[in-house]
Parts: structure tokens; C-alpha cells; sequence
């Protein structure tokens, strides 16, 4: 298991030039390993930047980044060990998928890490699995999938490697609902089977809700840091980055804007129904 | 690393230059480019070197800018001078080494060579560096637009144009996005025998080609959502209009033409 350490991390884009911007702006975190880390934050916050320096496609421009300690960028043999050890599923995956069949396309990955053929075949199934993609779907061509499975067959190319930290960059977008839920709880289950830590980039405060610890970026900075309930009960904050709350939290925010004693840090909708539940027992009232 | 290609890049601004109509910038190019090919003489140079700093000077278009946009060139440019410099004809030998001999001749030719490739490259690059591609096509249309007498189809043409340079961009994007996605999967694009490097390139370019497709048959059907039905009797939001300046910019240009024939005449 490995820890992640960013320690001054600065990205700036077309240095010198008029179309200058700087993504990240001296960013310190650290990541314990086993966790799962939620990164919100607003469109051009610096998310999708922040987790291309994990698995080291950026370099930055300034400051470093450590995986259990050791810069990623110290040799090439380093930058290999961290493109394998930290699986990175950008946005909308389905772009990437270019081979003949999906078996190949998600062999891809455990190919290029050049494991023998019985562990690749191995890895693939068992990634496949994973996600919840039949095996019948194996000796398809990836672009004769639906929208949905070609999601599922891109991460399970990622999953097949086996990394030890998985980032992924709002996995669920653009499915509906029900693939949403399920696709998720595909995910937090593979990372509770292999004890890896998993970075989750969403916009979704109800999935951000389900983190151990939620990241908040604005202008490439960290502004909240801390687990989902401390970060939601900061709500003002939260808001003026122009994200939003999860509807539990929503809900407990104008109520104690209405002076009923919610407590904050409420964000769950089972939370929400127990703190209601509890305030109307003390007055005196009884549950129905 | 691929989002440093400046080729064809614009750089926004407000300068006079970047408020000349881009038919002005066009023709005055065309007109630069003529002059060059009839300066004979090291003062004829020296007039052109001070226009393009003018110019350059006026649209606030940094020296770095520009010799970043030479880059790709030094080769050529080397080349050229190593040319000349060494197999041009001549009995004023200057330094003889075997049968190695560089000449006056020689090494006046390669100057002249090198400051007439610099001089025509950065002229065109002031154009796409002060006029944004839209307008370049814009003015190009216009301009052509005679030509549709001849059934030559300009405003299809000026289309196609159009939309490859906003593709360009998109492209770039879009293949830098592939290519992260498949680092990150661990594919390995710069070493290898040449036949694996280009085996490597497939799970870039297939990928590539798939999207370019989508997005062609995207913008196809947003098009004809939108009643699009080709050029004729399009009306336009930016109307191009000759002004004051433009006038102005062309007396400038015939200034710098006459200036070269007279040093021509003087032998300056």
C-alpha cells in the first residue's frame, strides 16, 4: 500500500506565453493509503491536472511527488513504477478503447507491464468480473459495445493492472442512474477486495458523500480538506466555491437556518431522518 | 508538450495591426513576400529587416514568439547555408581545406539565403500571429470570391478551411488526451526498433480516427439542425470593411517596394 505526498505542487500552463495559467498553485497533501479520497471542486479548479501528476504524465513546474517517499520523477524506471502502480481512469475512458476485441483491449494494460500469458488472461477475467462485463462480450469488438459497457471495459483495462492506487476522473458521468449506482458499488468493492486507496474526482455530492475524506480544490488550491461530514457542515464555504450539497445536508442547512437544532455535519438522509426524529422525541413527541 | 506547437498560432491583441482587415494582411503578405524575391542588395535586406520589426514592434508580437516559431525550421535553414556556402562557384576563394573551399561568393550567397528564408517565414507568421484563422479565412474568401464567375467553389473551399483550422486545435486536444490515457495503461511511445514505435502508435491513431469520425458526423447533423444549406445568399455577422488604416497600411507597403527598387537601382 502506498502512500501519496504532494509537496509544493505548482502547474503552470504555457509558461511565457499569453495564454499562461496557472492549474495548481503550491499544493501540499497526503494521501494514507487504504482509503477511498473524494476531489471536488469546481470546473478549472485543477482536479483533472492534480491527478495527471499522480501516475506521472505531468511533470511539474514546481515541487515534488512522492509515492511511499520516493519522487516519482527521480529516474524512468521511477515514472514506470508509478504508471503502474497508480491506475489513472480519466474522463469518459471509452475514447481510449482501439482494439479488435475487448479481451485484447482490456490485455492492453497487464501486456505492456509484461506478465506472463496465463496472469494477463488471469487479470482479465478477474478485472472483467469486476465491473460486472459477461465474458461473452470478450471476442467483440469494443466499438459494437453500448455506452455503458464500453465504460466498464475501459476501467476494467485499468483494474486489469492491478494498481495499488486508482484514480478515476468522474467514472460515472453521462451513465444513468441505475449504472451510476451499480458501477459505484463495483468500485468501492474492488477497492475494499485488494485494501488499495482510490481518488474519486466527481461533481456528484451524493458520491462524494460516500468518501472517507473529501479533498476541495478552488483555483488550484486546497480550501476544505477533512471527512464528509466536517467538510459539509462548512457549507457556506463549500457553496461560495460554486459546488453544491448533498440534498441530506441541503435539507439540514436551511432548517438550522430556520432555527431547528440540526446538528451540522449532517449529510446522510439517514442521519438527516435520526436527528429530525431525535429533536421531535425531546419536545415530547412520539415517533409515529 | 504538444500544445507548444505554434504553428499557425494566433496571439490575441488590440494593436493596429491586429485591426487591419485580414485582406489588407493577406495582400500586403503577398505584396512582402514579391518584395523579398527583388531585393538584390544588403540595404534592400536591411529595409525589409527594419519593416518587420516595425511591424512587429506596432502588434506587440515578442522576438521569442517568433523564434520559437522558427524552430521546426533550423534544419532547413542549415541546410541551405551549408549549400551554398560550400558548393557555389567562384575564384575568390576565401579558406581552402582539401577540397573543402569556401568562397566570397559562396558565403555572400549563403547570408543572403538564410536572411531571405528568416525574412519570408517570420513575414507569414506576423499574419497568423496578429489575425485569428477565422478571419484569415474570411478575407481569403473575399478575395478569391471572383473566382466563383469561373464555377470554382470558394465559399465551400473557404468552409473547409475554415473548419479544419478549428479542428486543429481539437485534434491536439484530443490526442493528448489518448495519449495520457494509454501512458497511464503503460504504453511506451518513445522507445523501440522503428516498426515497434509505429506498431505503438496504433492505440493512439485508431482511437483518434474513431473520434474524428463521431465528430465530423456531430458537427454534420448540428449543421443541418441549424437549416444550413451552403454559401448561397449567406449573409455574415462580421462584415469586412476597408478603412482609413488600411489605406494607410498599403501606402507603407508600396513605400517598402519602392524603397527596395531604389537601393535596386543604387546598388545600396
Amino acid at each position: 500500500m502506498k502512500s501519496i505526498e504532494l509537496r509544493g505542487l505548482t502547474h503552470v500552463y504555457s509558461r511565457g506565453t499569453p495564454f499562461e495559467k496557472t492549474a495548481i498553485d503550491r499544493l501540499d497533501l497526503t494521501i494514507e493509503p487504504g482509503m477511498t479520497l473524494g476531489l471536488i471542486g469546481h470546473t478549472g479548479s485543477g482536479k483533472s491536472t492534480l491527478i495527471s501528476h499522480l501516475n506521472a504524465l505531468l511533470k511539474p513546474t514546481a515541487g515534488t511527488v512522492l509515492l511511499d517517499g520516493e519522487d516519482i520523477f527521480a529516474s524512468k524506471a521511477a515514472i514506470r513504477a508509478a504508471r503502474s502502480r497508480v491506475g489513472v481512469v480519466f474522463q469518459y475512458p471509452e475514447y481510449q478503447l482501439f482494439e479488435e476485441t475487448v479481451f485484447a483491449d482490456i490485455a492492453y494494460g497487464p501486456k505492456n507491464q509484461k506478465l506472463p500469458e496465463a496472469e494477463v488472461d488471469r487479470r482479465v477475467r478477474e478485472a472483467a468480473a469486476f465491473v460486472g462485463l459477461d465474458e461473452r462480450y470478450f471476442d467483440k469488438s469494443p466499438l459494437e459495445l453500448s455506452g455503458g459497457q464500453k465504460r466498464r471495459a475501459a476501467i476494467a483495462g485499468v483494474l486489469a493492472m492491478e494498481p495499488e492506487v486508482l484514480v478515476l476522473d468522474e467514472p460515472t458521468a453521462g451513465l444513468d442512474p441505475a449504472g451510476r449506482e451499480d458501477l459505484l458499488e463495483k468500485l468501492f468493492a474492488w477497492r475494499r477486495a485488494r485494501a488499495a486507496t482510490a481518488i474519486l474526482v466527481t461533481h456528484d455530492m451524493t458520491i462524494a458523500g460516500r468518501c472517507d475524506r473529501l479533498v476541495v480544490m478552488e483555483a488550484g488550491r486546497v480550501v476544505l480538506d477533512g471527512a464528509p461530514a466536517e467538510v459539509f457542515a462548512r457549507g457556506d464555504r463549500l457553496l461560495a466555491t460554486g459546488l453544491d450539497l448533498p440534498p441530506a445536508a441541503h435539507i439540514a442547512r436551511l432548517l438550522r437556518e430556520r432555527g431547528v437544532d440540526v446538528p451540522a455535519g449532517v449529510y446522510t438522509e439517514d442521519q438527516l431522518c435520526r436527528a429530525v426524529l431525535d429533536l421531535w422525541r425531546r419536545k415530547g413527541g412520539v415517533p409515529c | 508538450m504538444l500544445k507548444d506547437i505554434t504553428l499557425g498560432q494566433y496571439f490575441p491583441g488590440d494593436t493596429p495591426v491586429h485591426r487591419l482587415d485580414p485582406r489588407t494582411k493577406l495582400l500586403l503578405t503577398v505584396v512582402y513576400i514579391a518584395a523579398l524575391f527583388m531585393v538584390s542588395t544588403w540595404g534592400g535586406y536591411a529595409l525589409c529587416i527594419a519593416a518587420l520589426g516595425a511591424v512587429m514592434a506596432v502588434s506587440r508580437i515578442r522576438p521569442r514568439a517568433l523564434l520559437k516559431g522558427l524552430k521546426p525550421l533550423v534544419f532547413i535553414i542549415v541546410f541551405t547555408a551549408v549549400l551554398n556556402l560550400f558548393f557555389t562557384a567562384g575564384d575568390d576563394v576565401l579558406f581552402r581545406w582539401g577540397a573543402v573551399k569556401i568562397t566570397y561568393t559562396g558565403l555572400e550567397r549563403a547570408v543572403s539565403m538564410v536572411l531571405r528564408v528568416l525574412l519570408l517565414v517570420s513575414g507569414t507568421f506576423l499574419l497568423t500571429y496578429t489575425t485569428s484563422p477565422l478571419a484569415i479565412t474570411d478575407g481569403l474568401e473575399r478575395l478569391l470570391s471572383p473566382l466563383k464567375k469561373l464555377r470554382v467553389p470558394v465559399y465551400e473551399l473557404s468552409l473547409m478551411m475554415c473548419i479544419a483550422l478549428r479542428f486543429i486545435p481539437l485534434l491536439i486536444e484530443e490526442t493528448d488526451r489518448i495519449m495520457s490515457a494509454q501512458k497511464a495503461r503503460g504504453a511506451d511511445l518513445e522507445t523501440g526498433t522503428l516498426p515497434e514505435r509505429a506498431r505503438a502508435l496504433l492505440p493512439l491513431l485508431i482511437p483518434l480516427f474513431v473520434s474524428s469520425f463521431r465528430r465530423a458526423d456531430e458537427l454534420a447533423l448540428a449543421m443541418e439542425c441549424r437549416c444550413y444549406n451552403g454559401g448561397e445568399g449567406r449573409t455574415r455577422m462580421k462584415q469586412l470593411r476597408m478603412t482609413g488604416r488600411d489605406a494607410v497600411a498599403f501606402c507603407l507597403g508600396g513605400l517598402l517596394v519602392a524603397g527596395i527598387l531604389v537601393l535596386r537601382r543604387l546598388g545600396i
